[in-house]
């Protein structure tokens, strides 16, 4: 397995630096750069601009200014965000937490859900309780995350005051302390429900199916033919067939933990990857684009290595080799 | 006091009486077996042999009450186990018959194993379901099932998943799993159908040989009159869901009195007659829709159907001793106030 997980992470190579090349390309198609967003042309010198420029390499042939790009990149020089003023992974690093606690709330959210309803559905298919799960999902499923959020701040923030209505934390208590964490919980809490709660159908639905066909296969009735009661076939001998699948969804949600949840976060105002990368895109802040387009791309590639090696451990007729 | 059967050693292991297993169909239920009865006595082996569609595997599944969950559904009859009436156990108390005194091994050994548990997991499953041991324990028997069912490297392959075994030696793990709690009855539904012929006689071999050592009782159903002939003392030919004959092994081999069992024989290649053409009976078991209510259900099929076979259901009647027909080619199969008019009417 390990040889295999070599082979893999040489073989992103190749992948990453054609990733590499669109990430730039797309950077630079882009209108305008990072000095005609920020600067007042009225009260800025334009020689001045013209001067910057030439320091910062703009004039610079394409190929030239991506190999430079690259060879800070992989040398773990990210470059400095034009807005911020700071090293790239400084800003990167700060909000990493945020949206890693929120990525992981919301994942549990789904999970938990979508794993009650799933194995319910699956032991009692074609009932109204199935139905009705059915139905929820596919409501769910519709819903955009957008309109959600909204009505989501609206009744639990405004009407019923239950939750804050953004930020990560409150201003005023100390950093470090139980409240500091309970704070943080709480503003976690609204945002990480309506991301998990909206995202079941497609986990509910393929554990499902999954189980009402295992629940048909040979291996069934031997396990009854043995005494061994429903309850522990539908939970041992079938769900553990039946988890098989939803490990390629897990290499996607590896990617989702971090990547962050762009429009969620900005209706939250929940200071994470998301709503940096939409603030990097209007203020033109390309070093931090970039490198966030690049942290996700190679995610999302480990993110499938990871689902490959978790296929060959919980499928024994799988070998990584 | 009520007597109970089980004190008597000398009285059936297990009775059917009057067995009807119906099958739902669009809505309604249509009977695949039609009032069956026939004893097992104990450390004995009883064949039940007959075409694909005759009701063979779904009264097994009936016995155990294996039969897909509101498809399939016992509708008349008792099946008595030691004297008990288990056709209506619930699925709780049926499981703590399942596996312990009675046990199956299927048709199908590539797909009956569980893939994703060792094969250790899965002898284990059974033992502790039915007995009070700790998990160390139950390994260190499931090895030596495994070795007693002739599994080499025991204690390797207890370790390992079922697709890393042939069928022959995953057959021989459901057994070591029917067989793991010494189970009074066991019923083999066409054990050896999917393994090649060496591997079948091998197979037959060792579920003979654990017959004799644990004193158990085998009901085996096949569709290779080859393989009854071989281990089996006792034999049922079933016919559309009904007992179309039943007798001793030599009895039948010797004097086969129903002709679909004598038919059944003639279809069975000889090494040392060179034909063209093997022979076979024409036509198809009836399906379970449009099965004939009256008369005897071979007829259309029968090349000595009679007139009378159309319109007078027979019944299983003595013909000699210890065996039993449904022909109306004898007079013990008609039914009663029913007897043939003139002897003439019986042409053999």
């Amino acid at each position: 397995m390990l040889k295999y997980t070599f082979r893999r992470l040489l073989g992103m190579i190749p992948m990453l630096i054609l990733i590499s090349i669109v990430v730039f390309s797309l950077a630079k198609l882009m209108p305008g750069d990072s000095l005609s967003g920020e600067i007042d042309p009225l009260n800025t010198n334009p020689q001045y601009i013209a001067e910057m420029r030439e320091k910062l390499g703009y004039n610079d042939p394409l190929p030239v200014q991506y190999f430079n790009w690259v060879t800070d990149f992989v040398q773990g020089d990210f470059g400095k965000s034009t807005r911020f003023k700071v090293p790239v992974a400084d800003v990167i690093m700060e909000k990493i937490p945020n949206t890693l606690f929120l990525g992981v709330m919301a994942l549990l959210i789904t999970y938990i859900l979508a794993f009650i309803m799933g194995m319910y559905s699956g032991r009692k298919p074609y009932t109204i309780g199935d139905n009705a799960i059915a139905g929820i999902n596919y409501v769910m499923l519709a819903i955009p995350s957008f309109v959600a959020a909204v009505f989501a701040i609206y009744f639990f923030s405004f009407h019923l005051n239950w939750f804050p209505f953004g930020g990560s934390v409150d201003i005023l208590v100390e950093d470090g302390t139980f409240e500091y964490w309970l704070s943080r919980l709480h503003h976690v809490l609204l945002p990480a429900i309506v991301l998990g709660a909206m995202s079941t159908a497609s986990y509910t639905q393929f554990l499902r199916n999954d189980i009402i066909e295992n629940s048909r296969k040979d291996f069934v009735r031997t396990a009854r033919a043995k005494g061994t009661p429903m309850k522990k076939i539908y939970n041992v001998h079938i769900l553990r067939n039946s988890i098989i699948p939803l490990v390629t969804f897990l290499g996607f949600d590896f990617a989702a933990l971090i990547g962050g949840a762009i429009i969620t976060e900005t209706i939250f105002t929940y200071p994470g990857i998301g709503q940096l990368f939409l603030d990097s895109v209007t203020n033109k802040d390309y070093p931090i684009l970039m490198a966030l387009t690049m942290l996700l791309s190679f995610l999302t590639l480990a993110g499938n290595l990871i689902a490959d090696i978790l296929y060959g451990i919980v499928d024994p007729r799988i070998r990584l080799d | 006091m009520t007597v109970k059967y089980s004190s008597d050693k000398t009285a059936p292991l297990l009775q059917v009486k009057n067995l009807q297993t119906g099958f739902k169909i669009d809505g309604e239920f249509y009977n695949a077996v039609e009032g069956v009865s026939f004893d097992v006595n104990r450390k004995k082996i009883v064949g039940i042999v007959g075409e694909s569609g005759c009701g063979k595997s779904v009264m097994s599944l009936s016995i155990m009450q294996l039969l897909p969950p509101g498809i399939g559904k016992i509708r008349g009859g008792e099946i008595e186990f030691e004297g008990e009436n288990i056709s209506k156990l619930s699925d709780k108390k049926m499981n703590k018959l399942r596996g312990k005194d009675i046990s199956m091994i299927f048709q199908e050994p590539m797909t009956s194993l569980n893939p994703v548990f060792t094969i250790g997991y899965q002898i284990e499953e059974v033992i502790l379901n039915h007995e009070n041991i700790t998990k160390k324990e139950a390994r260190l028997r499931s090895v030596s099932l495994l070795k007693s069912v002739g599994i080499p490297r025991a204690d390797k392959i207890v370790n390992e998943y079922p697709h890393q075994l042939s069928g022959g030696m995953r057959q021989r793990v459901m057994i070591a799993m029917a067989i793991a709690c010494q189970p009074k009855l066991l019923i083999a539904d066409e054990p050896t159908t999917a393994l090649d012929v060496t591997v079948q006689a091998q197979i037959l071999e060792l579920l003979k040989g654990i017959q004799e050592t644990n004193d158990m009782s085998i009901i085996l159903i096949t569709h290779d009159l080859g393989v009854v002939a071989e281990i089996c003392d006792e034999v049922i030919v079933m016919y559309a869901g009904k007992i179309a004959e039943r007798a001793s092994v030599d009895e039948l081999f010797n004097h086969p009195k129903h002709p679909y069992t004598d038919l059944l024989m003639k279809a069975i290649p000889k090494m040392d007659e060179d034909v063209e053409k093997l022979a076979t009976i024409d036509g198809l078991v009836p399906s379970i829709i449009n099965m004939p209510q009256v008369g005897c259900r071979f007829a259309n099929r029968c090349p000595k159907a009679m007139p009378e076979c159309l319109t007078v259901t027979p019944q299983l009647g003595a013909v000699a001793r210890d065996h039993e027909t449904a022909c109306l080619l004898y007079e013990e199969s008609w039914p009663e106030g029913n007897k043939p008019q003139n002897e003439g009417a019986t042409v053999l």
